[in-house]
């Protein structure tokens, strides 16, 4: 997914890590199609997600030179065009289309600038930022989380049904986190937890989003 | 046989007894399974120690050479979750810890395998800038 950009910027000290929200086994013929360059790893108990506050994908995180964090988890990109597809003929207006190109060109170029320039790009933030966009503490993500991980070891240890029980209380307790509705849920043919039932979540949604919209700051919107 | 969920560890104990929401491991079961050590000032870990509860309360939770580690566990703020039969129990992190853990902006550390079963530790990448991100196949 990232390989074009790896490969115009890892002369830069730059270096991505793709995180993958899987289990290793539907994550295989991903990786081993696309082959990337750079390390892609799996994390099928969520642990990247519950130590950043994840909750879907794409997110990103920057972090310099020194490993300190210079955006916080936030979409890496994406936007919820999405919502708007004919849901039998699976198309887009072109208007939506072009809105999500441009914001994906949007994160794309304060990505590579940031690779190109480090701290003097105006896309790392400073703290006192990075600090008022960090998601408050909620106690119930975190026993979401443990509920995650325990579902995750009862099912490498077979015990699927007890292994759902888990996972179920993960949801209630975290009902924001699609990584953990989507990687428990059952998937279409293609491997997709995106039938019915997902987009009845995604119509309770409402007037709240998907993805939260990508705050990178850019040329005005054309109108 | 319990075994012990914490961070990334998974530790088999063979010496662990689960009552009800109790979880009693001994000294140095505790350590293995969390990196925190029990020592008489309090469970620590670095220089932070968390003394036991007081009176009564730190007296139910010690039987000998073993600990209640899930009701010292509840008790600093941190999730505990347990099977129906107590035989695998994960001790958690709060979201008190998680969040105070990101306002520092040190980026937290963790350690994931690739496909072929390599590591890969965050801290290794320092002195790059490190793009980290996520996507799945679902």
């Amino acid at each position: 997914m990232w390989q074009a950009l790896f490969d115009e910027l890892k002369d830069r000290d730059f270096v991505i890590l793709a995180v993958a929200m899987d289990q290793p086994d539907a994550a295989r013929p991903w990786v081993e199609a696309a082959l990337p360059a750079y390390p892609c790893l799996i994390d099928r108990d969520h642990h990247v997600a519950d130590l950043y506050g994840l909750v879907n994908v794409p997110q990103a995180i920057w972090i310099d030179e020194s490993g300190r964090i210079v955006r916080p988890p936030e979409t890496a990109g994406s936007t919820d065009g999405f919502r708007s597809m004919d849901r039998t003929r699976f198309t887009l207006p072109d208007e939506v289309v072009a809105e999500r190109n441009r914001i994906k060109a949007l994160y794309l170029d304060a990505l590579r600038d940031w690779a190109q320039r480090g701290a003097q790009s105006r896309h790392a933030l400073n703290e006192a930022t990075v600090v008022a966009r960090l998601k408050p503490a909620e106690p119930a993500i975190a026993i979401a989380h443990a509920h995650f991980r325990l579902g995750q070891h009862l099912l490498r240890e077979g015990r699927t049904e007890l292994a759902q029980e888990h996972f179920a209380q993960a949801i209630q307790l975290h009902p924001d986190s699609w990584n953990i509705w989507r990687q428990t849920a059952a998937k279409d043919a293609r491997g997709l937890a995106a039938g019915p039932e997902f987009w009845a979540r995604v119509d309770a949604l409402g007037d709240r989003p998907y993805y939260d919209p990508v705050a990178i700051d850019g040329p005005a919107r054309p109108t | 046989m319990i075994t012990v969920l914490h961070e990334q560890r998974a530790s088999p104990l063979p010496r662990a007894s689960a009552d009800g929401d109790a979880l009693w491991l001994e000294r140095d079961d505790i350590e293995q399974a969390t990196g925190w050590s029990w020592k008489p000032q309090g469970l620590c870990h670095g220089d932070v120690c968390v003394p036991l509860p007081h009176g009564a309360a730190g007296q139910a939770i010690v039987r000998g050479d073993s600990l209640d580690i899930a009701a010292l566990w509840r008790h600093m703020g941190n999730p505990v979750v347990h099977d129906a039969d107590g035989s695998a129990w994960v001790l958690g992190s709060g979201s008190a810890q998680r969040a105070g853990a990101l306002a520092t902006l040190e980026a937290p550390d963790f350690s994931l395998p690739d496909l072929d079963g390599q590591s890969h530790r965050l801290s290794d990448y320092r002195g790059k800038k490190v793009f980290l991100a996520t996507w799945a196949s679902w």
